[in-house]
């Protein structure tokens, strides 16, 4: 056979896999103007949205937005309610409660979604990788991700903290390692359908390596589906990492943390109740946001996962 | 049906061994001593050697890990290193307090969530479903010790019709009268989660060709619903229970904390304070089993609801 004539046989098999992609790349485009048309249709995610956006505005400028030193003492002005001068008033140093939400959220947002990004690069790669793989791979990812499950998510975190010490580092790796499994289990199931199609077979055929299939021909159609529940991850890391600190176990103060302002301010729910339910309301917005856009978003990928 | 409960069992197995070689490699990689952290700085050569060597700790890793193995086998979980007394008991102790918690939650959860549930998807798309879908996506995003809290405030100190400090001893009646207020607060996290499965089930079980037919005879829409379809739509409630109880699990810690009630959450934080690490060990190993055989337990209920199940 000619060098030649193998030439226009992988041409023409490469022309067949690229015109299978270029298919799928509609089936995305039209998945996008799903999403739009959804998102028009329900008002919930966009306010979502919105209520997410002022609160990353917020908390990117806290330096700007914040009326006071969020470290700044003041033991003549301590457990005050709202005022002109203390918005959300004062916790039991004096200190003000408005400036110090913009900070705590600041972190919260910082940490919940670097984990959240953290855990779905290695979720979506070990998922993709037992998927595509199948056999063994696949036995082997898949019981150590049920294993881990087999831990309250919360309990998981805190032993991973605990053990290794309250830091910023170890808080984001033990969120990222709770919610791994999550994102291996949502990679895995596509991929396990997208590898007997024929575009795989046809890169295959072309000699592409399982890598360069599984970077670049796999990833590209399992990811959307990834990105809308990264949403709702991002949720329940912002969460854990609350729970986290009310505990005990977040970043040392004086740094301020929405679960220590809580755990703080429930010192003195009886005479101030309001130390401890303004963070804890600013913990619900952020979350409640995430929720109302991941709801959303999922809903226009597949009504029928609305559970 | 015998196999399928056999085969589910036997699939357990590879998973608690797991559990049980990931809560041993955890408690390890902890960085410091553990003789030092609890004897402290001032402990002499000889009190810490003497410590270390009760506590197999100068043996080599893979014997340690062996030790551990057989201590489970033979239903032991070692004794704790700051109290002496055996790890089990302790557990033993307080774990009444988080399951009556945690169960308590799931009745709870149950019972406000299914008929909630049922509501939304007979008004689908309707401002009943509506409203539902977003409270059950607030219940979704309550931070569980938030929750707790303006329960406290609003049940306990405005109109104090419960205790703030939850007494979890005494007779039947004050020891529910006692639970209400946490199991109710973790219970409305699972309310949300009931809510939304039981109304896509619903709709989903509405939808098929024997409710159509049971229509066409004739059968009246109460029995329809509560006889025809609500039985089928159990099958992902029941799952969807059985899955969250690792997740009351965790938060109960949280709830145990703010209503100050003894309880497996209680005892990992204390150990984790004076880094117990056995009795850590020994918590994490039963929180594990518990949560593994809650899902073989759901998943054999599931075989009995659904006759088509069968292990694969």
């Amino acid at each position: 056979m000619s060098q030649e004539h193998q030439n226009t046989q992988i041409g023409a098999a490469g022309s067949i896999a690229l015109e299978t992609e270029n298919k799928l790349g509609g089936n995305k485009k039209t998945l996008l103007v799903r999403v739009g048309d959804y998102t028009v249709e329900n008002p919930l995610t966009v306010i979502g949205t919105v209520i997410f956006l002022a609160i990353v505005i917020l908390s990117a400028f806290a330096p700007f937005f914040a009326t006071h030193d969020p470290l700044e003492q003041n033991i003549l002005s301590r457990l005050e309610d709202r005022s002109a001068e203390h918005l959300l008033g004062t916790d039991m140093f004096g200190r003000d409660t408005w400036s110090r939400i913009l900070y705590g959220l600041q972190l919260s947002l910082i940490i919940g979604l670097l984990s959240t990004a953290l855990a779905l690069v290695f979720g979506t790669a070990l998922g993709i990788l037992a998927g595509y793989r199948g056999g063994w791979t696949d036995i082997i990812i898949m019981r150590v991700m049920d294993m881990l499950l087999a831990f309250p998510t919360l309990i998981t975190g805190l032993l991973i903290v605990a053990v290794l010490g309250a830091n910023f580092v170890n808080i984001v790796l033990a969120i990222t390692v709770t919610i791994i499994p999550m994102f291996a289990r949502v990679a895995r199931a596509p991929t396990i359908a997208l590898k007997e199609r024929e575009f795989v077979e046809s890169c295959r055929a072309m000699g592409y390596s399982d890598l360069r299939i599984m970077i670049f021909h796999i990833t590209p159609n399992v990811i959307g589906e990834v990105m809308v529940l990264a949403s709702l991850w991002a949720a329940y890391a912002i969460r854990i990492e609350a729970y986290l600190s009310f505990i005990g176990l977040g970043v040392a103060p004086p740094t301020p943390t929405l679960g220590t302002m809580i755990r703080e301010g429930f010192e003195f729910i009886l005479d101030a109740p309001y130390v401890s339910i303004y963070p804890g309301l600013a913990v619900l917005i952020v979350v409640l946001a995430l929720n109302l856009i991941g709801d959303g978003l999922r809903d226009s990928i597949d009504p029928k996962l609305r559970d | 049906m015998g196999a399928y409960i056999f085969g589910r069992s036997l699939s357990a197995v590879p998973t608690l061994f797991g559990v049980l070689t990931i809560v041993f490699v955890l408690i390890r990689i902890a960085p410091g001593d553990p003789a030092l952290a609890i004897l402290g700085d001032n402990a002499s050569q000889e009190a810490l050697d003497a410590f270390r060597e009760r506590m197999g700790l100068n043996e080599p890793i893979l014997a340690q890990y062996l030790d551990f193995l057989t201590q489970i086998a033979r239903g032991s979980l070692g004794d704790s290193m700051v109290s002496g007394k055996p790890v089990l008991d302790s557990v033993f102790e307080v774990l009444p307090y988080t399951l009556e918690l945690a169960f308590a939650a799931i009745v709870i959860g149950v019972i406000i969530g299914v008929p909630l549930g049922i509501w939304a998807a007979l008004t689908r798309d309707g401002w009943v479903d509506n409203t539902l879908r977003v409270i059950s996506l607030l219940g979704l995003s309550f931070p569980a010790f938030l929750t707790a809290i303006l329960l406290i405030l609003w049940l306990a100190i405005e109109v104090p019709l419960f205790p703030v400090i939850s007494n979890p001893d005494g007779a039947l009646g004050a020891r529910l009268y006692n639970l209400f207020l946490p199991a109710f607060s973790l219970g409305l996290i699972l309310v949300a989660y009931v809510v939304r499965t039981t109304r896509s089930s619903m709709l989903d079980v509405l939808s098929e060709d024997y409710i159509r037919t049971a229509r066409a005879k004739g059968a009246p829409g109460r029995r329809l619903i509560y006889h025809h379809a609500l039985r089928n739509a159990l099958i992902p409630i029941v799952t969807v229970v059985g899955l969250y109880f690792g997740l009351l699990i965790g938060n109960s810690v949280l709830t145990e904390i703010v209503f100050n009630r003894p309880g497996l959450g209680k005892l990992i934080v204390l150990s984790l304070n004076q880094r117990d690490y056995t009795t850590l060990q020994g918590l994490l190993v039963v929180v594990a089993f518990m949560v593994v055989l809650v899902n073989l337990l759901t998943d054999l209920v599931y075989g009995l609801i659904d006759p088509r199940v069968k292990f694969k």
